[in-house]
Parts: structure tokens; sequence; C-alpha cells
């Protein structure tokens, strides 16, 4: 039995109830009465679990007695727990756990807006991602909700933070950005320069992605899941692809295996080297955007030439990978690792010595590493405010359980730390790419999926570029797709940007924001 | 400063003399740049708005800036404020939640007002098809003067895609 499962079992006896038909099994499923769902987090915590997703279903497919269910995920070290309390129909409420996470504050608010759930004792009772003008009784994740129609508008208001004082101005931006990137709207209050608070509203590119998943095959979903952020479509389709096959006891070739760790890499090279000359772009050093994004253009060229597609979008399938490699094209690689490898350390040095970036790079937009906790980052930003997590590492895919994978772990928590985290990252990817090309296995690249027993439910969590990635899915009555819930880093690692923007002046915000650089798409879903 | 100036005298112009791959770029370039002189007084400024689209075309507009594509050197700008674009270049689905800011865009933006849809979700909504949350394609919302199909168009469709545009503004001169 895991530690966090004892934990549980431990503190709530009999009223923790361990139900299987989740799988992996090793990702268990402990039913709580409501009653008891904050004190199983609270139990949690003291077993130094963090909160990694919470999400609500709508079960009433099955029986309108099943009404809904509330599912909090938490993760230690390699272990995962998903913890389910259930929710009659009749009375849409559950206890919240913000006051215990601070992680669960938007997961909830976004239940209690796409579910129609309410949060008992949540602090803020603003809708998130339901704006304003949708009608108050619009649910869309309930079953009865139709969701092909155009939704009417109504009026409504949006109650912003306010900030008064002496001197205090505010300065809204967006959703319309000025560069090419995506919408999102910032407010911000500030005093003369100085920034005293940061408040976000995102939203804005729901496209209903999760409802979306629920009218489509199983096979249509890994394009889906592909398409939830495009920079990240690799390590996404991956997530909903492992999860899929967990529940139908699928294995997969070891050649796909090592394939889409291939792939992965390459995706996670590709987007850091990206970032590292954008962030550079940001303080005017735009010498190091044109050199990085000649690289990351090679990369995709390739990717191109051996895999038929730039980003390698839908090169991920459930049941192994859509394109394989041959002799020649491994040569390929490994000569374009090389050269990217030669010229990337030329620019690091660059970057290493150049000190008037490392003056406006060093000591801005700290997250320290006590507030990384309490948010529970992931990825890149968790890393570089001390916290060590990697799913390579702690949970493991062959071949990462092989490839003995080696990650940066910082405390500075700035912007510096996030640009050197990625520094590090590219070198093991890199490393990591010659490994997987000089030890791939030969053999099949794919294997047939069997459709998924009804009533049970998928795990998946993969290390993507910016961070872990968590898929859970859950089949109905006649094994179709009930619920698919999509965690991308991001929903996590935006509260992060908001706590580590105060007492930064106004022109080091965009600065700041793309050393997080996360996904508006993969959010707001 | 020296290490600076080594890597960017070895790098050279990336843009020339130009691969066999990039041959084709620079003949559209060429041509793009000769209608783009006559007809936009020899600058075509490009708004982009990210409608709803899930950040791959966001990727690949972004690379028509890098040394390599360049468009920089047709005359192709991209700028910051609508009230300065010929053109919108729009990706897609339109979500519910940006209508409205695309359809203020779109006020925004002096004539001619252009409209590019880019990307298949732009085109028609791609695989979000129409729902509560996605009106489907750029045109549902804003009249569309050229789409560029593709997941996501790749550097090279887009410029083509907008020498087709030019193509056609040049007709109708």
């Amino acid at each position: 039995m895991s530690a966090l499962s004892k934990a549980i079992a431990d503190a709530l006896g009999e009223d923790a109830r361990f139900r299987p038909g989740q799988y992996p099994e090793s990702v268990p499923l402990c039913i709580v009465p409501r009653a008891r769902f904050v004190e199983t987090a609270r139990v949690l915590k003291k077993a130094y679990a963090l909160l990694a997703a919470e999400w609500a279903t709508d079960e009433t497919g099955f029986g309108i007695a099943r009404g809904f269910g509330i599912y909090a995920c938490y993760r230690y070290g390699s272990e995962y727990i998903v913890v389910k309390t259930e929710v009659p129909a009749d009375d849409p409420v559950f206890p919240s756990l913000t006051k215990k996470f601070v992680a669960a504050y938007r997961f909830e608010r976004q239940i209690e807006s796409l579910m129609g759930l309410t949060a008992d004792k949540h602090p803020d009772n603003r809708p998130w991602i339901k704006f304003e003008d949708w009608p108050a009784n619009a649910w869309p994740l309930r079953k009865l909700f139709d969701a092909s129609g155009k939704m009417p508008r109504v009026k409504g208001d949006y109650k912003w933070v306010q900030a008064v004082g002496e001197g205090v101005y505010e300065i809204p931006v967006g959703p319309v950005h000025a560069g090419i990137i995506e919408p999102g709207h910032f407010r911000f209050q500030a005093v003369g320069e100085a920034i005293i608070n940061l408040e976000e509203r995102l939203g804005y590119v729901h496209k209903g992605i999760e409802k979306r998943f629920e009218s489509l095959s199983w096979t249509d979903g890994s394009r889906l899941a592909g398409r939830v952020s495009g920079d990240t479509t690799v390590a996404h389709s991956l997530t909903y692809c492992m999860a899929l096959e967990s529940m139908t006891q699928c294995t997969i070739p070891a050649r796909a295996q090592w394939l889409r760790a291939l792939f992965l890499e390459r995706e996670r090279i590709a987007n850091h080297l990206g970032d590292i000359g954008a962030i550079c772009n940001d303080v005017a050093f735009a010498f190091m955007l044109y050199q990085t994004m000649r690289l990351k253009e090679m990369l995709l060229r390739t990717n191109q030439r051996l895999f038929g597609h730039r980003l390698m979008m839908d090169r991920v399938i459930p049941g192994g990978v859509a394109a394989d490699i041959d002799h020649q094209g491994i040569r390929e690689i490994l000569d374009e690792m090389n050269s990217i490898s030669w010229e990337f350390e030329k620019l690091v040095t660059i970057f290493d010595e150049n000190s008037s970036l490392e003056d406006r790079t060093r000591n801005t937009g700290i997250l320290t590493p006590e507030k990384a906790r309490d948010l529970g980052v992931v990825g890149i930003v968790a890393r570089a405010s001390g916290l060590n997590l990697d799913c390579r590492i702690q949970n493991p895919f062959p071949p990462y359980d092989v490839l003995d994978v080696q990650v940066p772990v910082l405390i500075a928590g700035d912007v510096h730390a996030r640009v050197w985290v990625r520094i590090e990252e590219v070198r093991e990817s890199i490393r990591l790419v010659r490994e997987i090309l000089l030890s791939l296995p030969g053999g099949e690249i794919e294997t047939p999926v069997k459709p998924p027993l009804p009533d049970i439910a998928g795990f998946g969590a993969v290390e993507g570029w910016r961070g872990e990635i968590i898929y859970w899915l859950q089949t109905g009555p006649g094994g179709e797709v009930n619920r698919c819930m999509v965690r991308d880093p991001s929903s996590l690692c935006w509260l992060g940007l908001e706590q580590a923007i105060p007492d930064n002046i106004v022109p080091d915000f965009p600065l700041c924001n793309k050393s997080f650089n996360q996904s508006y798409s993969g959010h707001d879903l | 400063m020296i290490r600076i100036l080594r890597q960017i005298f070895r790098t050279g112009i990336v843009t020339e003399p130009a691969p066999k791959e990039l041959q084709g770029i620079h003949e559209i370039g060429t041509q793009l740049q000769d209608v783009i002189w006559k007809r936009f007084s020899r600058s075509l400024t490009i708004r982009q708005v990210d409608a709803g689209s899930c950040n791959g075309c966001e990727l690949e507009i972004h690379a028509l800036n890098n040394a390599i594509y360049n468009c920089e050197k047709y005359g192709i700008h991209f700028t910051a404020s609508p009230r300065f674009a010929d053109l919108l270049l729009v990706t897609g689905p339109v979500t519910h939640n940006m209508e409205i800011a695309l359809r203020r865009t779109y006020a925004a933006t002096p004539a001619p007002k252009l409209v590019v849809a880019v990307g298949d979700c732009g085109c028609n909504g791609g695989i979000f098809g129409e729902s509560y949350a996605s009106l489907g394609g750029v045109d549902k919302v804003i009249p569309v003067d050229l789409i560029i199909p593709g997941c996501p168009p790749t550097p090279t469709d887009l410029l083509l895609g907008l020498l087709k545009l030019m193509e056609k503004m040049g007709a109708g001169a």
C-alpha cells in the first residue's frame, strides 16, 4: 500500500473505500464521504502531498442516484492518488479545499462555473472561464447541457480586485496583446513604476475541449488532445494515449515507447530554444532570438522531413506512433544534434558573459520556493523555484526508466533561474535524444487498442516541456467517453506568475511573463 | 562582445544564398514584394489576432519572422495595434469569449480591412467544430478575404497565401 493510501486509511478507517476500476493500478482511487473530504486533504497535506488537480464529473448517465463526483488528485514523490467524493444531484454542493491547497482555487471556481456544483466556503465565488455574459444556468459539462448551439449573451459584470489610495492607478492589458501571442487579460495596480498587484483573467480561448472529447471517438480524442496546446502537441497526445492504453491494458511495442520519448525530447528542445531567445529578446537582446530561432527552425525542418510534420502533430496515436525512423534518419538526427549542441554552447557562453542580460534577469519576477510549494506549481517553473518535480524521474515510462534523466533544480526562482533551467534541459535532452537513437529497439511501432470497458477510469501523467500534464479519462455506460479531464501545467503555473509579479516594475512584466510562458489554450481548454 | 560579433559573422546571412528548399520562398517573396510595393507603398502591415487557436498557428506565424523566412525583407511587417494594420491575420476557431474582442479589433482596423483566416480552425472550426464555446470559422464573425488552411499551415503556406491575396488585389486594381 502506498504511503498516501495508508495515511488516508489510517485516518478515515472504514470511511475510506478503495475502489478498483481505475488504471494504472499504481494510482489508487479512494472514495470518501463528503463530510470528510476536507479532512482527507488535511491528512494528505500532513503527509507532504501536493494537490495536482481537482475536477468534477456528471455521473447521472449511470443512473440519477450516482449524481456528481468531485475528484482531487494528489501527488507525493512518485505516488499519485485520486480521492473522490460523491455529490447527490439534488444537493450540488461540495466542500472547498482551497484553504488547504491554494492550487484548488481556480479548479473549484471552474467546477462551479462549468459543472454547476457550489464550492462551500470557497473564498471567491466569481466565475472562472465562464464569462459574465453567459447565461447563469449554462453548465456545459453537465450531461443535460446542449453543447451544439450558440449561447445567448446576458448582461453581467466581473468584479475586479480594486486598489485605492493616493497615486494608485490601474493598467488593463488585453485580451488582444501587442505581439503574436494568445489572448488573456491582465490588470495591474501600480504606484509609480512598481506593480502592487496583478490580477489575471483568462478564459478567452475556451473552446469547450473537455466537452468536445465526450462527442468524439477514442481515436479522434488523441487528435483533439494534440490540439489542446499546439506547442505541446506531442506531450498532450501522449498523455491521452497513455491514459487510454492503461484502461485497456494495452502494452505498446518497445520501439513505439522509445520513439515517443524521442518526439517528446525534440519538442522540449525546440520550445526551450524558442523561449531562451524570446526571453533575451524581451530585454532587447534580439541577437539571441534570431540565433535560437534559427536552431529551432532546423529542428522543425528535420521533423518535417523525417516524420512528416513540423510540430509532430498526430505522430503519437493510441497503441503506438504513426512515424518510424530508418538508419539514414538516425544518422541525420545525430548529425543535427552535434551541430545544434555546438552552436548552442557558443550561445550559452554569450548569454552567461553578458552582464546587462544578467542585470535584467536576476532578481526579476521571483517566485520564492515557499510560494512555489504552496501553489503547487510544476515543471520548469517549479524546478527554478527549488521543487524537484519531474515525471520523467518520478513516474518514468520506458525508456525513461533506463535513461537516468538528470534535471537541474535551482532555488533563486527568478527569470534568470528559469532561463538557466531551460539551458540545462536543452543540454540534457540533446543527450537523451542521442542515447535513445543509439539504443532504439527494433520491431513494430503500433498495436491495436481494444475499446475500454464501461465505467472505468484511466490516468496518465507525462512531463511535457512546460511540466507535468495529467489526463484522466472515464468511460460511460456504453464504454464511450463520459469525461476527459485535461490538466495542463498552465492551470497551476498561471497562479505562480500572479504571485511573482508584485514589487516588479511594469516594463518587466513581459519579461516575467515570457519566462513563465504558460499556455492560454491549455489553461482555458 | 567579440564573441557576439564572431557568432554574427560566422552565422552570416542565413537567408542568402537561398538553399534548395528555400528557392521557392525567394520567388514567392519577390512576387509578393512587387505587389506590396505597388499597392501598399512598400509595406504591408499585419496585425495578428488569436481568436481562439491552440497556438500551433502562432508558432508558424512567428517563424515567418525568423532569419530564414525573414518576411520583413519583402515589406511584410507585424504591428502591435490594429489601427496601423492593412491586414488582420486571424487564427481560430473564434471562441464565444473572443467574439467581441475580434469584432472590436476589426472595427479599429482602417480600410482596406483585409482579413486572412489562418489554419483549419480559422477556416471552419477544425476539430473544435461549432459548439456553445466555439463559433467555428472566422467568417462566422467578420468578412474574410482569404483562407490559408493547414494544421498548422507552414510558413511557406502562409507566404503563398499572402501572395494569392496580393494577386487578387492586383487584379482588382
